[in-house]
């Protein structure tokens, strides 16, 4: 029987699988972040059960810690990291808090201290755990009773989902980017269009990704509604991985690529859906609208309403009333109030410099705010060993402490209403950002020429042939 | 073990949208407590501002079947989402198609998500603008939502999901009595 890629993860974690049922599948790893977990905790304490195996869990305070060195204004959040820490210390679970070196987003952390592996399968309350099918693991965010069901039993109810193809073909062109990839994706499938499915990327454009740019595709995947998305592991995988600190070492590490290497989908094996799209077509892209396949390549005009598909034609133009924007404008020269780098999708090293390579020896226009969050302590250290916080803060920029920051705006880094931000996050939903903030999705490269500009902005016009 | 779902009978609300979010159904900065509770007064809390918003209208009023469009629930996994429908009265939402993370969501909660075909929600839907204070009856063992008419649609839904929600089954319970194979498969 051939099997993809997902079969075999999927094959070796069914712990049991009763008729009619949904399977009972083995979690490896289960990682935690404190606003999607307490009342997980608590519904264990009411059962009086303790944490079936702590060792596999890994905690983080991300969502609402504060990025410049403030301490926490809010009571509510306050309590809830302490509640995090609280639980993390009753149960003998690794947290990486608020003062740990090690800090990070989750699904920076993650596979940075090499927690992440191939072949695993991994959850956290958190959508974007998508992001670790990057290392050829199964990954995939779950509600918080399903938290409680993984500290509990380090098991999920699973049934089975439908595989989905989508092979990139090509050569990525100068000024497009791993973003750009997935953006000009879901522009194409829609935010529902891989309902029910798990991606696997394959394809001449996807192996030629470094990993820190797989894990930008894999981590959006959720936005075309998809389970998870995956990236059989290879060589690059394998070298990101050696010698972080929780990845296999010595005799151990040379016995897990060995195994690593038949995670691939086997010739012949089939897919439920594939599609297939010319990586060497991808633009820089943006969004205009107020979800992530609210697409379009930056120098393209915002679509008209009324030449859309009648069901398409009531959300689009309620999106751009939200934007307030008007059929047809270009987006290319609109004036731009914030520029966020940063987010679980683009706040790693290779992000930090690519927004540097564009920034440097420049100024922010005036007027504009631009953040810059680092992903992780590891991260940021490693950017200010490179000097690229000098580039940062040089510019006119805020080189802040890691979180999610403005991609959520849960810690009060927020635009303000009617606002607009060029983010490299991963989500324009209306408010994401902050209370009425509008907000154009796009690339570290496009956001940073953004920041320079004070306007949208085709980085291509700014990299003079050479990069 | 959570209550069982039984046959509703309520009034229903429309909320004519496509990929409604989760960070519109409860917003990120009500997402600091650490209780499942008291949700129900952020649900949609920047849509309520708006004139006119269906959820708040008075032939709205103890209506706890939401009528919506397709993808509802996409984005964020917060579990606040249901929680917050579930507070503020809602037992059950119809609609064209459902995100994955929130449809587990919600029969977790005892909120019922029904995906109805377009053309089945449309004729509830102009039943509804004819009369708003019609009741619909939603029937999850037959899988069926019934007008007053007596004319009705019926539903898919997964076998283990109903049993789940009209038994008010415990999902870690369940898990935690095959105990011995995951104990088993961590020897392995
Ligand atoms: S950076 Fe944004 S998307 Fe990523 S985990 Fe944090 S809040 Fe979620």
């Amino acid at each position: 029987m051939k099997r993809t890629l997902f079969d075999k993860i999927w094959d070796a974690h069914v712990v049991t699988e009763e008729a009619g049922r949904p399977a009972v599948l083995y979690i490896d790893l289960h990682l935690v972040h404190e606003v999607t977990s307490p009342q997980a905790f608590a519904g264990l304490a009411e059962r009086g059960l303790a944490v079936h195996r702590p060792g596999k869990t890994v905690a983080t305070m991300d969502h609402s810690i504060p990025t410049n060195g403030l301490p926490i204004a809010d009571d509510a959040a306050r309590n809830q990291l302490r509640t995090l820490a609280d639980n993390c210390k009753k149960h003998g679970i690794t947290l990486y808090d608020a003062d740990s070196p090690h800090r990070g987003i989750v699904h920076v952390i993650g596979p940075e201290l090499g927690y992440t592996q191939p072949g695993m399968t991994i959850v956290c309350g958190d959508s974007h755990t998508s992001t670790h099918g990057a290392f050829g693991a199964l990954a995939f965010g779950i509600g918080t009773s399903e938290v409680e069901h993984v500290l509990g039993s380090q098991c999920l109810l699973q049934r089975k989902p439908k595989t989905l193809e989508v092979r990139f073909e090509g050569t990525l062109p100068p000024g497009a980017s791993a973003k750009d990839l997935v953006l000009a994706m879901i522009a194409e499938l829609g935010v529902g269009g891989a309902t029910g499915h798990v991606i696997e990327y394959t394809g001449s454009a996807i192996r030629a990704l470094d990993m820190e740019s797989r894990m930008t595709v894999c981590n959006m995947s959720i936005e075309a509604g998809a389970r998870a998305g995956m990236i059989a592991p290879d060589e690059v995988t394998f070298a990101w991985l050696e010698g972080r600190a929780h990845a296999p070492a010595g005799a151990a590490w040379n016995a897990a690529v060995d195994r690593w290497r038949g995670l691939r989908t086997d010739d012949g094996a089939s897919y439920d859906r594939t599609i297939v799209i010319d990586a060497s077509l991808i633009p820089p892209m943006i969004t205009f609208g107020t979800n992530p396949g609210m697409g379009i390549p930056v120098t393209a005009a915002v679509p008209n309403p009324e030449e859309a598909d009648p069901e398409a034609r009531a959300a689009l133009a309620k999106a751009l009333l939200y934007m307030g924007l008007s059929p047809g404008e270009p987006l290319l020269g609109r004036a731009i109030d914030v520029v966020f780098i940063g987010s679980c999708t683009n706040a790693r090293l290779s992000d930090m410099r690519a927004a540097a390579s564009v920034m440097r020896g420049k100024k922010v226009a005036p007027g504009v705010r631009v953040l810059v969050v680092p992903g992780s302590q590891d991260v940021k250290r490693a950017a200010e060993e490179e000097g690229l916080d000098r580039v940062f803060r040089d510019a006119g920029a805020e080189w802040r402490d890691p979180g999610c920051s403005m991609c959520i705006a849960m810690n009060g880094d927020m635009i303000e209403p009617g606002q607009y931000a060029v983010s490299t996050s991963n989500r324009n939903f209306e408010g994401r950002q902050g209370r009425g903030g509008r907000t154009f999705l796009a690339s570290p490269m496009t956001a940073a020429a953004a920041a320079i500009t004070g306007r949208v902005t085709d980085v291509r016009t700014l990299m003079g042939g050479a990069q | 073990m959570k209550t069982p779902f039984a046959t509703l009978k309520s009034r229903a609300v429309i909320l004519t949208a496509d990929d409604v979010d989760t960070d519109q159904i409860i917003p990120a900065r009500f997402l600091k407590g650490t209780k499942k509770t008291g949700l129900g007064e952020h649900l949609f809390a920047d849509w309520r501002t708006r004139p006119g918003f269906p959820l708040l209208q008075p032939s709205a009023a103890g209506a706890q079947i939401l009528v919506t469009g397709t993808n509802f629930g996409c984005g964020s996994s917060r579990e606040h989402a249901p929680w917050a429908l579930v507070d503020f009265g809602f037992r059950a939402v119809i609609a064209r198609s459902f995100a994955d993370i929130f449809k587990e969501n919600a029969t977790k909660n005892g909120l019922l998500p029904v995906a109805l075909p377009e053309a089945a929600c449309v004729r509830i839907e102009l039943a509804l603008e004819q009369n708003p204070g019609l009741e619909l009856t939603v029937d999850l063992a037959a899988g069926r939502v019934s007008l007053p008419d007596n004319s009705w649609v019926a539903f898919a839904i997964d076998p283990f999901a109903k049993h789940c929600l009209a038994s008010g089954l415990d999902e870690l319970g369940y898990i935690l009595s095959f105990a011995d194979r995951i104990n088993a498969y961590e020897q392995r």
